[in-house]
């Protein structure tokens, strides 16, 4: 064994030491990694992902701030039972501004990957305030305190600009009108709903939380879970033009 | 008098003090125009932290001698051990605070109705419990260790002076920073890397540090050769600085605001949090508790080493093969399916080499197994190296797709994660606290090897029924989420799995109690180690020379 016997030249070496050590965990992580951001088909090409709206984002880092993530996944994965459950299978497309990824790594609670349109508004009121009143099983914690709290909008400009900044298609117009837009997205058959659901297609407006003329993080919440997994039309969508 | 008059300050006490006096007043500039509540707090507890340090820096100047101390006396090695008994009381005191949260929110699973107030929501308080026992408990006994090891075995005195005092301190800030803001709604949401931006800038400064001291310190050694510790101990550090580094590009949304987004998203996010997330567990969890494993196994057994061929096999093996792995996290998401195949052969794959350092742990009893009967301690440390084989041998049959579609999202990880953690982690670590402390502290003995033995009966009764019932849930969550009925429908709704797990939620609570009063025995043994050890005073005189041993 005469490579065993070289060992010492390492050992009796720090810095030889530490630099084989750096190329040897370094190999692993560059053949994985780094391919992810070339590979075509890494990401499908799907046309209707959109970015967030702005109260839909807000929504977003409160479902993060309240570790949603850590009993929910937002992954469906393509097993018989799980397509049945809970849908068609996750794209990688549906994630792609999704600043950190929301997949998950637990089911403590069922996934959330297609919850948009399932239920109403009115049950995730309902839901959210009190679990165990619709699903008495539930072990889900109480979140009536997201309807007692005003959404607080003074950041959300800086968010949308370093959203943009990492990739995400913001237009000036999307960060100038972002505070009226999440009051519009809050307001039963308010005057700019159109305009938004241009700039953001499918994006509905109408008070989410059920209380009028105030913007709380409930309404931010469930405006994001409405919209979880609705952005792409799995009757048109063409499983077969995607296959990695 | 005269001794004040030819003392100077030192280049690093004078940068010390600048640094963190300008930190200070930085930090309480930032606090005051903080945008939220939460990040007034964080930053004014920086801003307390470098006051207070940047005023012991001066005091310790004025009190001490004109003279650094000596890196020797006499000829041996004087070892600077304050920084390691610091590291060793933090290390417990953050287990102790991991672990009730841990219980408290295994509680909370079982009861939901202790979801009392939502900064105490199980979804706030599970990223407190993981941090606070993987790099709390983990981290500062790691640390700790790794600055007793290096010395010994360079025989040399540690580099530096207020260095390793700034990542003592630096770290365990860093932690308290970190735990608290999770109940206060600040995180960055990537498992095992919650940390947010300036949490984790102060983390890179304090790691940055880490590194040179511990290379420093090897660079002074008195040894030919690097102990085989060390080389587990470095790339330990050299890793997780890699790992953090690409986990945590961040852009805050404004330096007054704690929100910051990830610079990646989406997939190859997912990517990049499960590289670091597996390797947390390979470079955080294994690689460095294996380095303590190779110090104080042989010091307690009183033998060498099995196999010198063997642990540079298995070292070169296990750190290369370890950092494939990570996309087992992934099997069958939307990661692509190359990388999920690489994931999954390398993660077989890296059965041997892990195996490869239980052998040769086990095997350095040779000739010793009858101290298994009478040494409580080494009892602990065979028994983690029992279960790290356990867990390494299950992890890669959970990473195999066709387990993996099963195991995937149910409590078997959960079960699988704390036999690694509470039976190789935690009593590896107990093991090396339990030979340290007495040789920190200078006493002769344990107060209580009884003690240590309830400790273990209790706390190893406690990982199995902690683990059996995890595993009952995780199978029987993944077999009701993909049974059907005759008629070909799925058979259970998910709340029916909610609803059957209960039982064993109850269980596992209790495993994890039953796991928590063996580390309240071992604090009591230690406290009264520390405290009263009459005999050891009195023979010698001073708490610091060597006591006599009686001849047998």
């Amino acid at each position: 064994m005469s490579l065993m016997s070289k060992h010492y030249i390492l050992e009796k070496n720090v810095i030889f030491l530490a630099v084989a050590a750096v190329l040897a965990v370094a190999i692993g992580g560059l053949v994985e990694i780094v391919p992810l951001f070339y590979v075509k088909g890494t990401i499908e090409k799907v046309g209707s992902i959109r970015p967030y709206t702005p109260l839909e984002l807000e929504g977003r880092d409160i479902y993060v701030r309240e570790g949603c993530y850590l009993c929910h996944s937002q992954m469906i994965r393509p097993l018989r039972d799980e397509v049945e459950r809970y849908g068609h299978y996750s794209l990688a497309a549906e994630s792609m501004y999704d600043h950190p990824f929301q997949w998950g790594s637990k089911r403590i609670g069922p996934d959330l990957a297609r919850i948009g349109g399932k239920y109403s508004d009115d049950w995730h009121r309902q839901h959210l305030k009190d679990p165990r009143s619709v699903v008495p099983e539930s072990i889900m914690p109480r979140f009536g305190f997201l309807f007692r709290t005003t959404l607080d909008t003074s950041d959300i400009v800086a968010k949308m600009k370093v959203q943009r900044l990492l990739g995400t298609p913001y237009t000036q117009a999307d960060i100038d009108s972002a505070k009226k837009d999440i009051v519009t997205q809050d307001t039963d058959n308010s005057d700019g709903a159109a305009d938004l659901a241009k700039r953001y297609p499918g994006a509905t407006s109408r008070d989410y939380a059920g209380i009028p003329r105030h913007v709380t993080e409930a309404d931010a919440l469930i405006a994001y879970l409405q919209m979880l997994g609705t952005e792409v039309n799995f009757k048109t969508y063409d499983d077969k033009a995607n296959i990695r | 008098m005269q001794q004040r008059v030819s003392k100077k300050i030192t280049t690093g006490e004078l940068i010390g003090f600048v640094l963190l006096a300008a930190f200070a007043v930085f930090a309480t500039f930032v606090s005051a125009k903080a945008w939220t509540p939460a990040y007034a707090f964080q930053t004014s507890i920086m801003a307390w932290t470098a006051a207070v340090c940047a005023f012991l820096v001066i005091r310790n100047y004025y009190n001490r001698p004109a003279e650094l101390p000596p890196r020797e006396i006499d000829g041996k090695p004087n070892y600077y051990l304050g920084p390691v008994r610091f590291l060793t009381v933090a290390s417990i005191v953050w287990g102790l605070i991991g672990m009730s949260i841990g219980l408290y929110i295994a509680l909370e699973l079982a009861y939901p109705h202790l979801n009392f107030v939502h900064y105490i929501n199980f979804g706030r308080l599970r990223p407190s419990h993981t941090n606070s026992v993987i790099f709390g408990f983990g981290g500062n006994i790691l640390i700790g260790t790794s600055f007793y090891v290096v010395q010994r075995t360079s025989r040399a005195r540690l580099a530096g002076y207020l260095s390793p005092w700034f990542i003592a301190v630096g770290y365990n800030l860093f932690l308290v920073l970190a735990i608290s803001g999770y109940p206060l709604g600040i995180t960055a949401s990537k498992e095992y890397a919650e940390p947010e931006w300036y949490q984790k800038l102060l983390l890179t400064v304090v790691w940055v540090t880490y590194l040179f001291v511990f290379v420093g310190t090897l660079l002074r050694r008195a040894e030919p050769h690097i102990y085989v510790a060390n080389w587990f101990y470095l790339s330990f550090i050299l890793t997780i600085a890699v790992l953090h580094l690409f986990n945590s590009p961040t852009v805050p949304i404004s330096p007054f605001s704690s929100k910051s987004y990830i610079v990646w998203s989406g997939v190859q996010d997912a990517m990049f949090e499960w590289w670091y997330g597996h390797n947390a567990v390979a470079f955080f969890l294994t690689v460095p508790f294996l380095a303590m494993m190779y110090y104080f196994v042989p010091k307690r057994a009183n033998r060498p080493i099995y196999s010198y061929r063997l642990s540079i096999v298995h070292f070169w093996a296990l750190i290369f093969i370890y950092i494939w792995a990570g996309p087992h996290h992934l099997i069958y998401t939307a990661l692509p399916d190359w990388v999920q195949t690489l994931g999954m052969v390398f993660s077989i794959v890296l059965w041997m080499p892990s195996w490869g350092g239980m052998i040769n742990g086990l095997m350095t009893l040779s000739g010793a197994w009858d101290k298994l009967r009478t040494d409580p301690v080494l009892r602990m440390m065979v028994v983690a190296l029992a279960f790290y084989g356990m867990a390494t041998f299950e992890g890669p049959v959970m990473a195999i797709k066709e387990v993996n579609a099963l195991t995937h999202y149910t409590d078997w990880v959960i079960g699988h994660v704390h036999s690694g953690s509470l039976g190789w982690v935690a009593y590896i670590s107990f093991g090396a606290i339990y030979c340290m402390v007495p040789w920190l502290w200078n006493r002769r003995e344990l107060y209580s090897l009884k003690l240590v033995n309830w400790h273990f009966w209790i706390s190893t009764m406690g990982i199995v029924v902690y683990i059996s019932s995890m595993w009952v849930a995780g199978i029987m969550e993944g077999l009701m989420w993909r049974s059907y009925n005759k008629l070909g429908f799925l058979q259970y709704s998910f709340v029916d799995t909610v609803q059957a797990v209960h039982p064993l939620y109850v269980l596992r609570a209790l495993g994890g109690a039953m796991f928590l009063t063996g580390v309240l025995i071992m604090v009591y043994n230690l406290w009264m180690t520390i405290t009263v050890d009459e005999l050891s005073l009195n023979q010698a005189g001073s708490p610091g020379a060597p006591a006599l041993v009686p001849a047998e």
